[in-house]
């Protein structure tokens, strides 16, 4: 009785955990960035911004990959020395599954990077881009 | 690992133990590590988690301040996560709740250092650091690098 109790509050702690850390998906943010933009996701427009070196943004920082590398399926590192996780769909299944997460660092990394936010479009592009590779 | 044995340094080392002796160990120090679950996971999110303690109080209202200019990127966040990191970094700082004077030690109170490795005492200490190992860890902010403990607030004598 008392076991199941347990298990009962540990089953719906996990549940409602899951809900939290993963309230959404790639597929859902891709349509809902698409739908804002008015145009669809492009994986070769995403990969042009991804890869591509930019200016306007902080000097140390020209390109995504300058942290995330050209590999996207390995492993990047932050210049503080931190690893992070590949940002390929196929290599990283848990990408974009957090809206607040994925809020977060696509407005401080597109301001790193380029300077300014990134657009619905840019966005759609960068998600359409990770998920295709 | 870098082992040296440099009067210097140990000098430096001491001062700062000295200051604390709740935390004195038999080699290195023990710091209280970031107890604060979101200070923890923010702040640990780039580069390790430095223990509040490692700067005074007026050097985190600065930091947290100006987090879109975070060390060369963006680090902002949203409102109430920002309130309340920097409420806990001000008040485990070093002269506030963090109680470690010795972090002060050499600063002038007009001076508002951004990074723990521009302390005179914590540049003291890492003075005989040769340019081989600084080259090969790359960046001073990285205490774990020789630190293994750091994130947990261990340093240990290098």
């Amino acid at each position: 009785m008392k076991y199941r109790h347990v298990l009962a509050t540990l089953v719906a702690a996990t549940m409602a955990t899951t809900v939290v850390a993963g309230d959404t998906s790639p597929a859902q943010l891709l349509k809902k960035f698409e739908a804002q933009a008015g145009t669809s996701g492009s994986p070769e427009r995403g990969r042009a911004l991804f890869t591509g070196t930019h200016t306007g943004g902080k000097p140390d920082t020209p390109s995504c990959t300058t942290c995330h590398t050209t590999n996207l399926k390995g492993r990047g590192k932050t210049r503080a020395g931190k690893v992070i996780e590949p940002m390929a769909l196929s290599a990283n299944p848990s990408r974009f599954s957090d809206s607040a997460k994925v809020a977060k660092w696509f407005r401080r990394n597109c301001r790193t990077v380029l300077g300014r936010e990134c657009t619905p479009g840019e966005k759609a592009d960068v998600i359409a881009f990770l998920s295709s590779i | 690992m870098i082992r040296k044995t440099v009067s210097s340094t140990c000098l430096a080392a001491a001062l700062l133990l000295s200051a604390l002796p709740a935390a004195m160990a038999e080699e290195g120090v023990q710091l209280p590590p970031i107890a604060d679950k979101v200070t923890r996971t923010e702040c640990s999110a780039c580069h390790m988690a430095y223990p509040a303690v490692l700067l005074p109080k007026r050097s985190w209202h600065a930091i947290m301040s100006d987090l879109s200019n975070h060390f060369g990127e963006d680090a902002s966040l949203d409102a109430k996560t920002e309130q309340h990191i920097r409420a806990y970094l001000e008040a485990n700082a070093a002269d506030t709740g963090g109680r470690l004077p010795a972090i002060s030690r050499g600063l002038s109170p007009s001076d508002t250092p951004l990074r723990i490795s521009e302390l005179p005492i914590i540049r003291s200490i890492h003075e005989e650091v040769g340019s081989r190992w600084r080259k090969r860890v790359g960046s001073m902010g990285k205490c774990n690098a020789c630190h293994r403990g750091a994130e947990r607030g261990r340093f240990e004598e290098g």
